[in-house]
């Protein structure tokens, strides 16, 4: 739209102004404490005493903690959200394909969970997990096991625990995706003589991929900046990336460190929405669509 | 769409299962809360509320449930306002510059939490906020203002501008006509965001961790110091009072989602 006269043009400015006084109180929150301070991070991973310096970042090759710790994070990122697309994908299909009272009970389920604090979760799971939990009691009591099995204190913990956590950030993308394939396009399929094995296969399967895409960024970025779990689930066995950063800047003091760390782990999650965000829109990926 | 029972009851058990491997740990906690014994075992030897008293007669626990409480609530009110009338702004404008900005106020979402931490650490120890109630507050309103941005970006959706513009063009002035023709149409999305707004604040830890400290340390942030040592039960009291604020909140914003289908 061109405006074509001063009053209008007057109109849409004033229009435009409105739009950024609504807008600046959110934006100078996220701005002062998150936009800033990033930058700094930036700053500060290439210096040292005020001068420049790759330093930090050639730790990332000298040290071995460095990339062993960016494996291992990688590695528990991947095995969680292969973990929650198997599991997320059935409970996503069951929600939109079911009747609405079943589908609201299915969706209910998973949102509780999804706005139980992390910490409870992460107990939750250290109590259940722990030598002498409902878990170890269950196995002996099956005979399966005469020992208790280390459940905690190690990889396994830490991923199950995690999944647990993110299991609803794949299901949610999903079911929204879902929800908008049209019935009809599954009938026309089944009418066309296709089975119902062959119509999921070829038209919902296809269709539902955005949701897949969605809830596997997701899942995976967050996975990677996982902390509570790790910290609590892993007996310091599991050092994942946020907690190389956290002992970077609490025991050591080493901002230069930590923010090197920092920036690369922030690339890795720049780089995955970019290369998403040529399949789904981003707002749609952060759930504002 | 006809299909044979047994993929459908494969399909069935399937999502049973996981269903249960969600809600089982949360629910776990609640008959262990109540336990007597102290060590957590399943079932427990005997009921006492004994937990449930080491956590209301400790003086340290309840200020730290006082504080969290207070940063939630002021949370809730702070974010609800600068989130609203963001998101009010974008759904207006629908630019390209608008969607830029969307992803700005959603990179909270998105941005490792240990950054976001040691980034607010930073900010407050540069400006004497830390261990501060406003810093707290002013933390968890950035972190929750994404949950109000897209609930109420959600409501607005479904609303027509037009209505709005009928109130003005009948002499109303526009604050006058948003707050009596558009916020009654999305309250549900105001008042769900305002509710998740709240729970988030509550349930914050890592960025508690690093910026909370002395007389306004957190619930949370202590529990998780105190979890690093052992399990104590006491955190299974707490736990379960977590859990039925979230169980509570979650029924709260459905039931007002509800009621605005209902009639609209």
């Amino acid at each position: 739209m061109t405006p074509s006269s001063p009053a209008l043009r007057r109109h849409e400015r004033r229009e435009q102004m409105l739009v950024l006084a609504l807008l600046s109180p959110a934006l100078a929150v996220v701005a002062a404490l998150l936009v800033v301070p990033l930058a700094w991070l930036a700053v500060q991973s290439v210096t040292s005493d005020g001068a420049f310096t790759l330093e930090h970042y050639r730790r990332f090759l000298t040290e071995d903690i460095y990339w062993r710790s960016f494996l291992l994070t990688f590695r528990i990122a991947l095995t969680v959200t292969v973990l929650a697309v198997l599991l997320g994908y059935p409970v996503a299909y069951a929600a939109a394909t079911l009747p609405r009272r079943w589908s609201v009970v299915v969706l209910g389920l998973v949102i509780l969970p999804f706005w139980t604090s992390v910490l409870v979760r992460a107990y939750a799971w250290m109590v259940l997990l722990q030598r002498r939990g409902l878990v170890n009691g269950m196995l002996q009591g099956l005979g399966l096991t005469d020992q208790p099995i280390a459940l905690i204190n190690n990889e396994f913990g830490t991923v199950l625990a995690t999944l647990h956590i993110l299991l609803p950030f794949m299901v949610l993308p999903l079911y929204a995706t879902m929800q908008r394939i049209p019935r009809d396009l599954m009938l026309a399929g089944a009418s066309l003589g296709g089975g119902p094995l062959h119509v999921f296969l070829r038209v919902f399967l296809p269709l539902s991929m955005p949701g897949v895409v969605a809830g596997t960024v997701l899942v995976f970025v967050l996975a990677l900046g996982f902390y509570i779990t790790p910290e609590l689930l892993g007996g310091g066995r599991t050092f994942m990336v946020s907690m190389l950063v956290s002992r970077n800047v609490e025991i050591y003091n080493q901002w230069g460190a930590a923010s090197a760390i920092g920036v690369v782990l922030l690339v890795c999650v720049a780089a995955l929405f970019w290369l998403a965000s040529r399949v789904v829109p981003l707002e749609r990926i952060m759930g504002a669509r | 769409m006809t299909s044979s029972l047994a993929p459908r009851l494969a399909l069935g058990t399937v999502v049973a299962l996981v269903l249960l491997f969600l809600v089982l740990p949360i629910l776990i906690v609640v008959p262990m809360s109540f336990s007597n014994a102290r060590f957590l075992t399943f079932p427990p030897p005997g009921y006492s509320l004994r937990w449930y008293e080491a956590f209301f007669g400790n003086p340290a626990w309840m200020q730290a449930a006082r504080v969290s409480l207070g940063v939630a609530a002021a949370t809730a009110i702070g974010a609800t306002l600068i989130g609203t009338a963001a998101a009010y702004a974008l759904s207006m404008s629908g630019s390209r510059l608008a969607r830029s900005l969307t992803v700005i106020l959603l990179l909270p979402l998105v941005v490792p939490i240990v950054i976001t931490a040691i980034g607010v650490f930073f900010v407050f120890a540069k400006t004497g906020l830390l261990a501060t109630l406003p810093g707290l507050v002013l933390a968890n309103v950035m972190l929750a203002t994404p949950y109000v941005v897209t609930s109420v970006l959600a409501g607005l959706r479904g609303f027509d501008p037009a209505q709005e513009m009928v109130a003005r063009s009948l002499g109303m002035n526009r604050l006058r006509a948003f707050l009596s023709v558009t916020l009654p149409q999305i309250r549900p999305s105001v008042v769900s965001g305002a509710l998740f707004a709240f729970i988030s604040a509550l349930d914050e830890t890592v960025v508690a961790i690093f910026i909370a400290g002395g007389q306004n340390q957190t619930l949370t942030k202590r529990m998780f110091t105190s979890l690093r040592d052992e399990i104590d039960p006491t955190i299974a009291a707490i736990s379960s009072l977590l859990t039925a604020a979230s169980l509570m909140v979650v029924v709260l914003a459905s039931l007002s989602a509800r009621k605005s289908s209902t009639n609209p």
